[in-house]
């Protein structure tokens, strides 16, 4: 038939007409094909369902029918082969074996290769099929002794002259059958010639049968007789249906959505018009149209079971290649969706199956093992809920552990060990779903090609739809994806912003938010971002306008308008300048100059015939970049704003060893050197310990409750406390590490030398009062420069640890210090007459903040001459300005001692310089 | 404009050469110059048109017109072919072209006439051709007194990364 396929591509001077032709082959092979990938699994399953096997082996022999007429040799040659085992099958001379399977498998998927490359080109593609030929062939030898049965079937079928090299074709091995061995040799010459032969007695029966209209005649002919050829399985659906090209549902899809915008316009004319003569004819109409429009878009709806018909070939393929046993179960398979979602939805369904099967089923053995049955379960179930369709996979499977989740996800630092503890089950699976996540620890051939479940979420948020994961360890996992039923027409909202609409697909929306002009100060700036405090939260805001370079009209006055939208779990407020109505908005797809924006999803008409873009709010998302970790940004910020964190920013510690092996902890601040002595250095001086340290003597003191032993070991560990000209070493058994840590003190404690106890590095360490043994080794230390009137200073910090810590570092720099828990202690203890010279406050504390309290201090005026000091962790120009403008003359950052010592050493050389003067 | 398809009319037989839709271009005046694209390819040619803003896109799109409910990304043809804008700014007419299965609008100063021309009769675009119109002239025609410059549509419709 080579002679008729080169006509039909080259002298074809109606190429429509081949086109059609072949699309028409195309579109009924890919509807044949998939249907056999599930009929095939199901006979392996019940190799004695003859049924079954009837209907694979017309499926494929329409097939091969149809390439006969249309010239496609190779792809007709497998489709024979093919056949001819299939045909030993049904006429049970051969068993259906899962080897046989797998072989009739490999050649249908030859079959769709072969179809794919003739999609794409439009020829036949050169794919050697020889060797899987041979293979099938030697198969189909390997039947039992009624081999002819297998050859007569198709002539009753075929019934027109073009058909008959079929007959002859699949006689062909009967006379080489007899011995199987040298069958494979033998028949890979044998074929060739014979259909050559017969393609050359065919083609010129072809074009002597329609003399007249050689050129374009021979597809004619094979389009309509291929119909009588095949007819058997296709005359049922083509009486119920008939096949629509889907480019004409969407040109009608089109103008039903125009009706829609027209009607839309109708309604709003004759509103508050309630006597108008068009009422009723308008009214009627707008029943017809919503009648018509779900009509159509009943047209687009596919059962979701044309996205899965592919799924039970790649279980079973799956379960082949990694040995274990898998049965895959679905309903809800008639459940309908618009094609465009189901377009969507197959390539993340096949993953997530995928998934599911390679790393959810345990191998057999393990099943047993732990008591379950052999095989193992993934369930597919879809229906549908409110408008929208739930479609579940399920398997019995290993499960996930949610501790290794959450592990993985502290190493990756997507959340702190704190904040991690106190996550529910399904937020801590929301990090699968998280880009370069993955707690596969093997990349295996089947899952591991770098699609993540992240772009299984990605590809399923873009349709508006959610997915969520739920896992039982050693149970099974259970994915919930929840989509909307079309994407066609949406509710939008429809916005103002730079003079210019858009919409925004309501699916995003979460609320509108309007900030009436008088509360605008409520928009804070935290790092030149705007956020605004809804409810418990802090909103980052976008000015829209600003992401589309538009001029923002009318900034400065007026309400502010926020559109609070969603982008997974992240929400954040959009700044429009009005917001109208919502809409049913009829999508359009967006011009190919225009996709590469990606802030819109498309664009659509209005009532009044204006073109406005859709924006796309997970682009926009995107576009302002990492808009995940600025809400996290934003929420440590509120944390600290609200001292609601129990968290303080991360002080460095220095971590040791008592001799009990016990861990103590100092903050590094306090620290001046850490030194290994040799033992032999240490000297004593009646009950004390001394060693020569930097031409000095430097007083050694070992942990409170332990006696200095140091018989047992060559070199000592010492820690060194040094504050001007003073210092003293703490002898310690081993130290042990540095780490960078938020503290909080959990338990204090009443032990000498112990502040209180903290949980660091997950184990319960007690914190060293350096003051202690700071008084300890030299009780006149503090004492130092004692003619001179020592500057008292109030301390006033709700946290015991920075308290004693600004208490310490201040009295070693020899003021008298006294330090309280808030300021209530401090106002009383001020209106009682206690004269102080400096005051140093911490911002954040219960019942009165320290801002409040500098704004109390400053309208005292016998406090006019005090300097007010604010110690805080806030950083940023905002705090910054709102701490100076609550009277507070200094700021520093918690904790540099050096700082606060010069900071001091400077307010009272300020202070004593006047005082100087009138002495 | 009338002139011009005049003097390109040297043989008026009859309606299928009127027909033929292989040596006739839909011209236009962009700047003072003529230009042409095949009228096969031509869709309808409008009056302005309302052309909604598309924030972002590049300089050269115009944006979006509602075609009787299609909708039609607009080109701003002068841009396109690096020329000051239109000096009256919102009347630029519209020459709607289909390109593989989609709707432009070229936005032109003037639209002219069909022009019949003998198809063989094109040579290749001058060498004193403005430097920036290389890539998207397919060659010209010499019409009495001008010429008439035929426009490459793919190379219009593909902007540079």
């Amino acid at each position: 038939m080579r002679t008729l396929d080169t006509r039909l591509s080259r002298e074809g001077a109606s190429p429509i007409m081949d086109d059609d032709i072949l699309q028409e082959f195309l579109a009924e092979s890919w509807e044949n094909l998939a249907r056999l990938d599930t009929e095939i699994v199901s006979l392996e399953k019940d190799p004695a369902n003859s049924g079954l096997i009837a209907s694979i082996f017309r499926t494929i022999h329409t097939i091969k029918g149809t390439c006969g007429f249309i010239g496609l040799n190779r792809l007709g040659k497998v489709a024979h082969s093919t056949e001819n085992v299939l045909g030993k099958m049904r006429d049970n001379t051969l068993d259906v074996s899962p080897a046989a399977i797998s072989l009739v498998l490999d050649g249908i998927d030859r079959i769709k290769q072969l179809l794919e490359g003739l999609e794409a080109t439009k020829e036949e593609p050169a794919v050697d099929s020889e060797e899987l030929i041979n293979k099938l062939e030697l198969l189909a030898s390997l039947a039992g002794d009624t081999p002819a049965a297998a050859a007569p079937p198709p002539a009753p079928e075929v019934a027109t002259p073009v058909a008959k090299p079929t007959p002859a074709v699949a006689a062909q091995p009967l006379p080489v059958s007899p011995s199987p061995a040298p069958v494979a040799e033998q028949s890979v010459p044998q074929p060739i010639p014979l259909v050559e032969q017969i393609e050359a007695h065919v083609a010129p029966a072809i074009s002597d049968h329609h003399q007249n209209n050689a050129p374009s005649a021979p597809p004619k002919g094979a389009a309509e007789e291929p119909d009588p050829a095949g007819g058997d399985p296709k005359k049922s659906v083509a009486d119920l249906s008939i096949r629509v090209n889907v480019d004409v549902l969407d040109r009608l899809m089109n103008l039903v959505g125009e009706l829609v915008l027209t009607r839309n316009q109708l309604l709003q004319m004759v509103r508050g018009e309630d006597e108008s003569k068009y009422s009723a004819p308008i009214t009627h109409l707008n029943r017809v149209t919503t009648d018509l429009q779900e009509g159509v878009m009943k047209t687009r709806m596919q059962p979701i079971g044309n996205a899965w018909s592919k799924l039970p070939r790649l279980v079973r393929d799956l379960a082949q290649l990694t040995g274990k046993q898998i049965e895959l179960e679905m309903s809800g398979a008639e459940t309908e969706l618009d094609r465009t979602v189901l377009d969507a939805i197959k390539d993340p369904l096949t993953h997530m199956v995928r998934n599911s099967a390679d790393h959810g089923i345990e191998p057999a053995e393990v099943r047993q093992r732990n008591g379950k049955p052999e095989a193992g379960r993934v369930k597919l179930n879809a229906f549908h809920e409110g408008g929208h369709v739930i479609i579940c996979i399920e398997d019995d499977g290993a499960g996930i552990s949610r501790d290794r989740v959450l592990k993985k996800a502290i190493e990756q630092g997507l959340v702190s060990e704190v904040e991690g503890s106190q996550l529910s089950d399904g937020e801590i699976f929301k990090f699968i779903f998280r880009a370069g996540f993955s707690t596969a620890e093997k990349i295996s051939s089947v899952s591991g090609r770098g699609v993540g479940m992240d772009v299984v979420r990605t590809a399923i948020e873009r349709i508006g739809g959610t997915v969520e994961l739920n896992s039982i360890a050693g149970h099974g996992t259970t994915v919930r994806i929840k989509i909307p039923l079309t994407l066609a027409i949406i509710s939008a909202l429809v916005v103002e912003s730079g003079s210019e609409c858009f919409a925004i697909p309501q699916l995003g929306v979460v609320e509108l938010v309007r900030v009436a002009k008088e509360d605008r100060h409520k928009i804070e700036k935290i790092h030149d971002n705007e956020v605004f405090r809804l409810r418990d939260r802090l909103l980052p805001l976008v000015h829209l306008n600003d992401i589309l370079k538009l001029p923002e009209i009318d900034s400065s006055r007026g309400d502010v308008n926020i559109v609070v939208v969603q982008v997974g779990e992240e929400q954040f407020g959009l700044i429009v300048s009005e917001v109208f109505d919502t809409q049913e908005i009829v999508v359009k797809p967006m011009g190919s100059l225009l996709k590469e924006i990606k802030i819109y999803q498309g664009t659509t008409i209005l009532g009044d015939g204006r073109v406005i873009m859709i924006l796309d709010v997970g682009g926009i998302a995107s576009q302002f970049g990492g808009m995940a970790s600025r809400t996290r940004e934003l929420e440590r910020h509120r944390q600290d704003l609200e001292g609601t964190s129990d968290l303080g920013e991360p002080t460095s510690l220095l971590i040791f060893a008592a001799a009990t092996g016990d861990p103590m902890a100092v903050p590094l601040a306090l620290v001046a050197r850490l030194e290994e002595v040799p033992v032999s250095s240490i000297e004593r001086s009646g009950d004390r310990l001394l060693m020569q340290y930097r031409g000095d003597l430097l007083p050694l003191l070992p942990l409170h409750g332990e006696q200095p032993h140091l018989g047992d070991r060559e070199l000592q560990p010492i820690v060194v406390f040094s504050e001007g000209r003073h210092s003293m070493g703490l002898m310690v058994d081993q130290i042990q590490d540095i780490i960078e840590e938020p503290l909080s003190v959990r338990m204090q404690s009443s032990r000498p030398g112990v502040l209180g106890t903290a949980i660091i590095n997950g184990k319960a360490t007690d914190l060293v009062d350096t003051q202690h043994y700071l008084m300890k080794a030299n009780p006149l230390w503090f004492q130092r420069e004692g003619t001179k009137r020592r500057p008292r200073v109030l301390i006033v910090d709700d946290s015991l640890f920075f308290r004693q810590l600004v208490r310490t570092a201040v009295e070693a720099d020899g003021y008298r210090a006294v330090a309280v828990e808030g300021p209530s202690y401090a106002i009383e203890m001020i209106e009682r007459g206690e004269k102080f010279d400096i005051i140093l406050s911490d911002i954040e504390m219960p019942l009165m903040d320290g801002c409040e309290f500098a704004q109390w201090c400053r309208k005292r005026p016998h406090l006019a001459g005090v300097p007010l000091v604010a110690i805080t962790s806030l950083a940023g120009d905002i705090h910054e300005k709102r701490i100076m403008r609550a009277g507070f003359d200094h700021l520093l950052m918690k904790f540099n001692p050096q700082q606060l010592s010069t900071t001091l050493k400077e307010l009272c050389a300020a202070q004593t310089q006047p005082v100087g003067v009138s002495a | 404009m009338t002139d011009a398809l005049a003097i390109a009319n040297t043989d008026h037989s009859g309606i299928a050469e009127q027909l033929d839709y292989q040596n006739q271009f839909v011209s236009f005046w962009i700047n003072g110059q003529l230009m042409g694209i095949p009228v096969n390819m031509v869709q309808e040619v409008l009056n302005p048109q309302t052309i909604a803003a598309t924030p972002l896109a590049r300089r050269e799109i115009a944006g979006l017109l509602n075609l009787r409910g299609q909708i039609v990304t607009a080109l701003n043809l002068r841009r396109r072919l690096g020329l000051p804008d239109y000096e009256k700014t919102g009347e630029s007419m519209n020459v709607v072209i289909r390109y593989r299965n989609e709707s432009y609008s070229l936005l032109v100063d003037e639209v002219g006439d069909v022009i019949n021309v003998q198809r063989d009769a094109i040579e290749p675009p001058p060498r004193t051709i403005d430097s920036r119109w290389k890539n998207f002239a397919q060659g010209v025609f010499r019409l009495e007194g001008r010429l008439l410059l035929i426009l490459n549509v793919a190379a219009l419709l593909t902007l540079d990364p």
